[in-house]
């Protein structure tokens, strides 16, 4: 039974046929990364697999299971969480609030006894804020715990994202372009943090970048798109000296 | 003195009732980014619930209350998932037609209805012709019972959306609904429930509300005072819409009394005008910059 599995994706906007026949396996423990250049259909796939749109044909398994046509919440539930391209926080709230919304799939309290606050509920409640304080710390949030997310810098909202999608406790980490928006600096940071969050957290990333240095240093394996279609698939030597892909990325030589 | 605290009172406790119906606006237009034209009408269906349960079925008068905030939850509910997740992602044009058209629905369907018709009716309530001297002033208990049970709710739903799990729930719905999906968060069911939330709230204020005024098919209009209420405290906010409540119960209730008639009914409005001309995103408004 593979981790996660996607089989002969496809999805058409009206005529645009935007994905052709995408198959890949994820394995557990592996960081997967999936390049190509601009329209090349990457983030159509990622919103595929988070089931933001329904794929016209095909199918994807996490698990032995088939998540196709779920609902986005359940989704992470089964231990599925991501991040966005261009941030999606709870911007009226502090950074503590956002990573501790990571928590609810994991809070089982009634509403009778939150509104009684009664001993099981804090007892829970003091498991939530560790777990949120173990993530604060791995990440170095610990300036930014008590600030609101609307007056915090682009390049700290990001690792907020990021860390509110770690509370979530999850098996498979989505990352739709984790370095988009960062300087040089703050991309070797998040480098960092995705070869942590596989070695020392074991948790599986599958993500688009386009960023080739981070893509290199942190992947086990890519695959390259090109309008919508595969082109290669490898380690990302293989699949950065495969001869369609750089044509795919420079053009054809003359 | 004692006509100042008269009129302060008798403020204080419609002022609740505005309080009441904008909060109703606000929880649902937070969540949903609908302004929900029919708030009014879900507040007149509670009074005529109410009044068929105690009344008409001759229910005591608590167990008729609460059977009918139920009733009103499963109502607003119902509306939401029938009526409202159709349109859902239309313009925003489209969703407030129908909301309107909700409203209209609702009053033709009272004034139909056997029992209920056009006539005005009276809830009898415990504290019925009951009076309270405060410092000179003579305070109706039925007015009273209005500002302590909103109180009194308002501290619920304080606690419901600080401490319970469904409650921030809702609050995170309310700030980012892609964020809130993959958190795990139901978002459409959230939805239906605000609108239940939102509707037996209504419904309370229509109960609290009919000693005062007595329950009929157009009491509903009191919800074109509950706008201004909403509006002055800033659309979007919680506190300021009970605050917002307060400050038009209050105006109206002085308006009336000091100034020449006919300023009683347009006090709201200019305060209205003057907040907005002052401070446009309400006392309470979330400052928006569009960041580019």
């Amino acid at each position: 039974m593979s981790f996660f599995k996607a089989e002969n994706l496809s999805i058409q906007f009206g005529g645009v046929k935007a994905v052709t026949n995408v198959s890949f396996e994820v394995q557990q423990g592996e960081v997967f990364t999936i390049i190509g250049p601009n329209g090349a259909g990457k983030t159509t796939i990622f919103n595929l697999i988070s089931l933001i749109y329904p794929p016209t044909s095909g199918r994807i398994t996490f698990e032995g299971r088939e998540i196709t046509g779920m609902t986005p919440h359940r989704v992470a539930n089964l231990g599925i969480a991501r991040t966005f391209q261009n941030i999606e926080l709870f911007e009226h709230a502090s950074v503590l609030q956002n990573l501790l919304i990571g928590r609810h799939n994991h809070t089982a309290t009634r509403l009778w006894q939150e509104l009684l606050f009664m001993p099981s509920v804090r007892r829970a409640e003091i498991e939530h804020r560790e777990a949120v304080e173990k993530v604060i710390d791995f990440l170095d949030l610990q300036h930014h715990r008590d600030s609101m997310v609307a007056g915090l810098p682009y390049g700290v909202r990001k690792v907020v994202e990021l860390g509110r999608a770690l509370c979530i406790g999850p098996k498979l980490l989505l990352l739709d372009e984790p370095s988009s928006g960062l300087n040089p600096e703050e991309t070797d940071d998040m480098a960092f943090w995705i070869e942590d969050i596989k070695k020392d957290l074991g948790v599986t990333v599958l993500m688009v970048e386009h960023d080739m240095s981070l893509v290199s240093r942190v992947s086990d394996r890519v695959l390259a798109l090109a309008q919508g279609e595969m082109l290669s698939i490898g380690t990302s030597r293989e699949v950065q000296s495969d001869p369609k892909v750089i044509e795919a990325y420079l053009g054809k030589p003359e | 003195m004692a006509q100042f605290l008269q009129l302060t009172f008798s403020g204080i406790a419609i002022g609740c009732v505005y309080a009441l119906v904008a909060l109703g606006f606000v929880l649902i237009y937070k969540a949903t980014e609908t302004v929900n034209f029919a708030q009014g009408d879900l507040m007149m269906l509670g009074g005529f619930f109410a009044y068929t349960a105690t009344t008409l079925i001759g229910l005591p008068y608590w167990v008729g209350i609460i059977l009918a905030l139920i009733a009103m939850a499963l109502f607003g509910m119902l509306t939401e998932r029938i009526v409202l997740r159709p349109v859902l992602g239309q313009a925003q044009f489209t969703v407030v037609m129908v909301t309107i058209g909700v409203g209209y629905v609702a009053r033709g369907v009272v004034t139909m209805m056997p029992g209920w018709g056009t006539d005005t009716f009276k809830i009898v309530t415990p504290f019925a012709e009951q009076v309270v001297h405060i410092g000179g002033a003579a305070l109706a208990l039925d007015q009273l019972m209005i500002i302590v049970d909103t109180a009194v709710l308002c501290l619920i739903l304080f606690l419901f959306f600080r401490y319970s799990r469904i409650g921030i729930a809702m609050q995170a719905t309310s700030q980012n609904q892609l964020a809130a999906y993959y958190m795990g968060i139901p978002v459409r069911r959230i939805n239906t429930l605000i609108w239940g939330l939102s509707a037996a709230v209504a419904a309370f204020a229509g109960i609290l509300l009919a000693p005062i005024t007595f329950v009929h098919a157009n009491m509903g209009f009191i919800g074109l005072k509950a706008f201004p209420a909403a509006v002055v405290g800033g659309f979007g906010s919680i506190p300021g819409a009970i605050v917002g409540g307060l400050i038009i119960g209050l105006v109206e209730s002085f308006a009336g009394f000091y100034l020449p008639e006919g300023f009683k009914d347009i006090a709201a409005y200019i305060v209205v005008l003057l907040v907005l001309m002052f401070k446009p995103s309400g006392l309470f408004g979330e400052k928006l910059r569009k960041k580019v």
